[in-house]
């Protein structure tokens, strides 16, 4: 469906698709919690967005006005849920531009997404000795669920290095591929430094040696138009409390002919089509995929919350959070005594660094008490934090509701905890 | 609200930059790693045990202000104290960062308790409170463990 023809989204824009007006100052005015807290400087998306107030009021509506089960009465409110829930489908469709709705697997988020795919299409598709390759970017949601199916089947993980600058070594990738290579999961933006990935030409080389890949885009589908056709990739995870959605529920896309040979990795009620004692038939997909009651208030949640960022215009929150970053880039950088972590040679809304002299919780603790929000610690990314050579660091990332005032906020507190460190 | 001040007194701040006893112990009777795996915070702490009295503590690892001036200024008051004493401090001084009730120390120990007290501006902090208790519960670990705890130490 084309976002003309979209009746959700017609007479809010004229023409195109974006509101050429992109205004953060206005934006935050849609977010409650801002108003709430009144001179808080969240600078933390990175690890879960804000909600604006029409996803509030969806999801508190949803439980007030159409809730009941789905694709189970045969009554007009249960029915009503149903086409919410398949209308969210076809939201999450448009969002990554999947040829068809069947692609789109509705799950608890990222982590849930990954776990599905090393579960059912592991070992479905690996035997003893095949090789996974990670990256050294990963965070530990797309480490961990392949280091178990590692130790179950005896496959080998192989690990594609970081070069000097912080962005991914290609060639080094490149040299890992080989005749066993049968997956490739990497994140599209990494959230411990930011480094945007070279997926399409990961994506490329993997396909010429017959190898899938999974992407992981938990930091990309908030902030950059995603195309998983022009892509091409195998498969594509995000969550939905991290594109300004209600947490517990995210999105894997699968091409349908990957999703259609892999097998069910839970049972229950949804996923099926008839069971009795000696033999059970499976739905088709997505709905094998989905055992069990979903986040049904969650997943209609998620989808007004991606037309949201429709609105506001994939093309504009990228060239916001681009511009947002250079400039967060280079008033960090101005300040003597601190250190940012490199990124490759593109980084995108995630600001890692290092004060000389003011371990990194610290700092956190001294921020907050100036009402800024950043995060301190791993990141979730310990391996990427042993590579860098650092315990923990401290990270600043942004949203569609931040601005330039955000970052001298951030900019006059660090200054504020290098007096007091330096007293 | 506390202020960030009551947070890092001078003496946190001293003790964070240039810490006492910062060094590993060939021959020590007992160690034991803490780790704060919400930061990533490593500490290993050595005691020199001879007929029930510390004789020498030292830590070594790295960590935030807190945690650091913590372990220097623990070392400090553990030396020449005897387990028992040792064990009233540890609980004395972790009712003290955790806002409980602390419980009564014997009179000789009242002077190297307050020596402590800098590291209480912790309790304004909930999310700090692990830092200044890690290196201890390391020590506690090691003396109950007779020598060396098979695990390090968990915050969590």
């Amino acid at each position: 469906m084309s976002k003309d023809t979209d009746p959700r989204t017609t007479g809010l824009a004229e023409g195109p698709l974006s509101r050429p007006d992109f205004d953060p100052r206005r934006i935050k005015e849609d977010f409650p919690i801002f108003r709430n807290n009144p001179g808080v400087v969240f600078l933390d998306t990175a690890a879960s967005a804000q909600k604006p107030q029409e996803v509030i009021d969806a999801v508190s509506n949803f439980y007030a006005h159409d809730y009941a089960n789905v694709h189970r009465g045969v009554y007009a409110l249960s029915q009503r849920a149903t086409d919410h829930y398949e209308a969210a489908r076809l939201t999450a469709q448009r969002f990554l531009n999947a040829r068809q709705s069947r692609e789109i697997v509705f799950v608890r988020g990222a982590t849930e997404g990954i776990n599905l795919v090393a579960q059912s299409w592991g070992p479905w598709a690996l035997k003893a000795g095949d090789e996974i390759i990670v990256t050294e970017f990963e965070h530990h949601s797309n480490i961990v669920p392949w280091q178990m199916l590692r130790d179950r089947l005896g496959i080998v993980l192989k690990v594609a290095p970081m070069d000097a600058t912080g962005g991914l070594d290609l060639p080094a990738f490149e040299a890992l591929l080989g005749p066993k290579t049968r997956l490739v999961a990497i994140t599209h933006v990494a959230n411990g430094n930011g480094a945007v990935m070279p997926i399409e030409a990961v994506i490329r080389s993997a396909h010429a040696r017959g190898a899938l890949v999974l992407v992981d885009g938990c930091q990309a589908a908030p902030r950059m138009p995603v195309d998983v056709q022009a892509l091409d990739c195998d498969f594509y995870v995000f969550s939905g409390h991290k594109t300004y959605g209600p947490s517990g529920i995210g999105v894997l896309y699968g091409k349908a002919e990957h999703l259609e040979d892999m097998p069910p990795w839970q049972g229950g009620g949804d996923m099926i089509l008839q069971v009795t004692f000696e033999h059970t038939i499976y739905q088709e997909t997505p709905h094998k995929f989905e055992a069990g009651t979903p986040d049904i208030t969650g997943t209609h949640g998620l989808a007004v919350a991606l037309d949201y960022m429709e609105r506001l215009g994939r093309d504009n929150i990228l060239a916001h959070e681009e511009r947002l970053t250079e400039y967060g880039a280079r008033r960090l950088a101005e300040l003597p005594g601190v250190r940012l972590l490199g990124a490759g040679n593109r980084r995108l809304a995630v600001l890692s660094f290092e004060v000389e002299g003011v371990h990194a919780h610290d700092l956190a603790t001294i921020l907050d008490r100036h009402q800024v929000a950043i995060r301190a610690g791993h990141h979730c990314a310990q391996p990427l934090m042993d590579r860098l050579g650092v315990a923990a660091t401290a990270r600043a990332s942004f949203g569609v509701y931040n601005d330039e005032a955000d970052v001298d906020a951030l900019v006059a507190a660090v200054k504020a905890a290098q007096e007091l460190f330096a007293s | 609200m506390m202020d960030l001040r009551d947070l890092y007194q001078d003496i946190i701040l001293d003790h964070g930059r240039k810490p006492r006893n910062f060094r590993p112990q060939e021959h020590a009777s007992h160690t034991a790693q803490g780790h704060n795996p919400l930061c990533g915070d490593r500490v290993t702490v050595y005691l020199t045990v001879e007929d029930d009295r510390i004789t020498d503590a030292s830590f070594v690892g790295r960590g935030c202000a807190i945690s650091t001036a913590s372990s220097s200024l623990m070392t400090e008051v553990l030396k020449g104290k005897t387990l028992d004493e040792a064990k009233q401090l540890f609980h004395s001084f972790h009712a003290s960062v955790t806002g409980h009730d602390v419980p009564a120390l014997d009179e000789a120990l009242e002077d190297d308790f307050e020596r402590l007290q800098p590291l209480t501006g912790v309790k304004g902090f909930p999310a700090r409170v692990k830092c200044a208790t890690l290196a201890w519960h390391a020590v506690e670990a090691a003396l109950k463990s007779g020598g060396k705890p098979a695990e390090p130490v968990k915050t969590e």
